[in-house]
């Protein structure tokens, strides 16, 4: 990133003697949606705490634009946020809601009256702007304080777990929704949340968090499909860690020897070298299955036996018992099932394998 | 089929109803009607009572309104009710004493002799009008008394002359006093419960411990210290002094200060709870909001917390100023002369002068007020969120 619209530069954060962010560097360019995802007590909410000004910076530096944020007070820092419960002012209606932010700034009463019914109207609740926020639905309510973040054209819009608190269907479409907002206004967002789906759903980069540090801040595919650790592969999707030695290193190609003798080849992160023990992350969609006759080609294959299947609706969970361990697969409702106890061979192509480190 | 469940519940709640009607609503009705009732005349002379209510007061009764009286009079055989009866008609109407005691004695020796002739002052309208004005059981004399009204000669309520009492302005010094009290309370129990409700853990159970802590503490022994802390000796004086801040005791004690101060200290729980519990129900990240959204933290207060406390500090400050009105120990031990509330004067009615009626027409007026202040307070606290 040549562009630092907004840099953390070794921040840090301490509660008493507990250090909740360490050393932390970030970057994040103008007009960018970045995620920060991870379990609870990792650190991400305490960083966007920060960003916002309610919390203080114990060591290191946040800027914006070229403005040292550090001990700028939350009401000069320009920035939107959105709260998991919403925090509408619940004595005042929706468009003195809206409006507060605007009055705030002395902006002229005419033109408030417009803008408030333009952001009303961008989230689709022009006609509510007389309710009191008692009146409305969680999904309403959040998406006034939506509009309430965005009215006065904050530098920077931080959503604190923002659809938490909605039912599934309401929060997907509620992803559609700021993910479109964002790409109409161009707005910088930062978005805490712990689910994953969300986070890939959303985001131009995810910055995945664990014990108070980054563990890898890539793009949605980038994390997923070459997670930089253990940690990012368990975390973000469903995978199967496979143990052994490397065996060979092919400029990024690498071949990993399971304890049982058999070789398998995928991609890897770069610095690898013979000897190594490392894991092979295999998401489980990745797995095909054939039966123990049919002739197979330039992939890597393992023998084992089906030991369960679950049925999904759109796809099979097929569990099969092979001398590296329990692999899981996930296969097509189309394809061909097996009963328990049948021999099945599993293969994958060396590109959908991923080799890190233990 | 709903009978047996609700026949149990009838019975459950059995001891209760007896207990409260028995040691709550039998003495209150007694304690109103009281405050109405004149049955003295009624009681001795009622064939005069009923007789002269067909008297339209201009010129003497007829004869039947007499030979009333003088029968009600030989039939009695109470003395003590008679002399209730004359010093009732005497505190109307000066003379009535040695009239209605001439006429006793009169009657007994000769009971035909026409009461003209026994006293010629009974041929005057004047006492007769005073029978009349006092032979109704019910009264609204010690009411209006108790606010410093009175009926004239014709009937008509009017202003008792000026310096004859002072309940009327002893019921507004209680109002007064009443104020005082609940302004301070809010000025220091508001920024105490929005302190409480912001921070957590020990400091918010030490805040809250403060609070309570004298409302566990007998009223008595809380009175008795401020008595001690305030008086020319006490401990502030004595440290305003050693610390040559002064040189003579400041009066701390035994005026409006002083009651203000202690009655302050009292009542503050009943500011600081009810603010605390509507602030509590404020969710944390309003403020923060607030700030986020470019507003300074006075501003924030000013057009967030301060709106939202509203309902807390009105059911306060009404649970304050009630309870304020009805004090009697802290005015009576800490005030002066000049700064007892209404209370003291219904005690001295009830216990100094055995003047019952007064003492219950002037606790009327302030159960009347205290229930228009509790409906009040029911109307507000009953409509959430509707302010600001």
């Amino acid at each position: 990133m040549t562009d630092s619209f907004m840099r953390f530069d070794k921040v840090t954060k301490d509660y008493g003697s507990v250090r909740v962010v360490e050393d932390l560097d970030l970057t994040i360019a103008r007009g960018e949606f970045v995620s920060l995802l991870g379990p609870s007590g990792s650190g991400k909410t305490t960083l966007l705490m920060m960003l916002a000004g309610f919390e203080s910076v114990t060591a290191g530096a946040i800027t914006l634009d070229g403005q040292r944020l550090n001990d700028v007070p939350t009401y000069k820092r320009d920035m939107g946020v959105v709260f998991q419960n919403y925090a509408l002012f619940p004595h005042m209606t929706i468009a003195r809601n809206v409006a507060f932010p605007l009055e705030m700034r002395g902006t002229p009463k005419s033109e408030i009256a417009t803008r408030v019914k333009r952001a009303l109207d961008m989230v689709q609740l022009g006609h509510l702007s007389d309710r009191m926020p008692g009146q409305l639905s969680g999904g309403q309510q959040q998406r006034v304080a939506l509009a309430r973040s965005l009215v006065f054209e904050p530098r920077v819009v931080l959503m604190d777990e923002p659809l938490g608190a909605l039912d599934k269907q309401l929060r997907e479409q509620m992803q559609l929704d700021i993910r479109e907002l964002h790409h109409r206004l161009g707005l910088t967002i930062i978005f805490v949340t712990h689910d994953q789906d969300e986070a890939l759903t959303m985001s131009d980069r995810i910055a995945v968090f664990n014990k108070g540090q980054i563990q890898q801040c890539a793009s949605p595919r980038q994390v997923y499909d070459h997670p930089a650790n253990r940690f990012v592969a368990e975390f973000i999707g469903e995978t199967n860690l496979l143990a052994g030695k490397v065996s060979g290193v092919d400029g990024g190609r690498v071949a990993l020897t399971l304890p049982d003798g058999s070789v398998l080849q995928a991609d890897g992160a770069p610095g690898f070298s013979v000897g190594d023990d490392a894991l092979l992350s295999l998401r489980p969609e990745r797995i095909d299955l054939h039966g123990p006759a049919d002739a197979l080609t330039g992939l890597n294959t393992l023998r084992g036996d089906v030991a369960d299947t679950i049925y999904q609706g759109d796809h099979l969970r097929i569990v099969i018992v092979t001398a590296a361990g329990r692999i899981i697969a996930r296969v097509p409702r189309k394809a061909a099932e097996w009963p328990n106890g049948s021999q099945v061979v599993l293969s994958f192509r060396p590109t959908d394998g991923w080799v890190i480190a233990p | 089929m709903s009978r047996a469940p609700q026949l149990k519940a009838l019975v459950l709640i059995a001891p209760l109803l007896v207990f409260l009607g028995v040691f709550f609503v039998w003495p209150l009705v007694t304690v109103i009607s009281q405050a109405i009732s004149d049955p003295a005349i009624s009681r001795v002379l009622p064939r005069t009572a009923s007789a002269i209510s067909g008297w339209n007061g201009q010129g003497l009764p007829g004869a039947e309104v007499q030979a009333a009286l003088r029968a009600d009079m030989a039939a009695n055989t109470d003395e003590m009710a008679m002399g209730d009866v004359i010093r009732r008609l005497n505190a109307s109407k000066s003379g009535f004493r040695s009239l209605m005691g001439k006429t006793v004695t009169a009657l007994k020796e000769s009971p035909d002799k026409p009461l003209a002739e026994i006293d010629k002052r009974w041929g005057d309208t004047a006492y007769w009008l005073a029978i009349r004005e006092n032979a109704s059981p019910y009264t609204d004399a010690y009411l209006l008394e108790s606010v410093d009204l009175e009926r004239g000669s014709d009937g008509s309520i009017q202003a008792k002359p000026a310096g004859s009492s002072a309940n009327g302005a002893i019921i507004l010094r209680t109002l007064w006093t009443g104020a005082l009290v609940t302004l301070c309370c809010l000025l220091i129990g508001l920024p105490y419960a929005m302190v409480t409700a912001s921070v957590t853990g020990w400091k918010r159970a030490l805040l809250l411990g403060a609070v309570l802590l004298p409302l566990w503490t007998s009223l008595l022994v809380r009175t008795a210290a401020w008595m001690i802390l305030l008086q020319e000796n006490g401990l502030i004086n004595q440290a305003l002094m050693g610390l040559g801040l002064t040189n003579a005791p400041l009066a701390l004690i035994y005026n409006r200060f002083g009651v203000v101060l202690a009655m302050t200290h009292v009542l503050l729980p009943f500011m600081v709870l009810p603010i605390y519990s509507v602030l509590l129900t404020v969710p944390g990240n309003l403020m923060g909001a607030a700030a986020s959204l470019g507003a300074h933290p006075v501003r924030a207060f000013l057009r967030v917390l301060l709106p939202l406390s509203l309902r807390g500090v009105i059911s306060g400050m009404l649970l304050v100023f009630m309870s304020a009105i009805g004090y009697y120990i802290t005015p009576a031990l800490i005030g002066g002369a000049t700064d007892q509330m209404i209370s003291s004067v219904i005690a001295f009615y009830a216990t100094g002068s055995a003047n019952w009626s007064m003492a219950a027409a002037l606790g009327l007026i302030l159960l009347v007020l205290t229930l228009v202040l509790y409906a009040l307070y029911n109307r507000l606290s009953r409509e959430p969120g509707q302010m600001g």
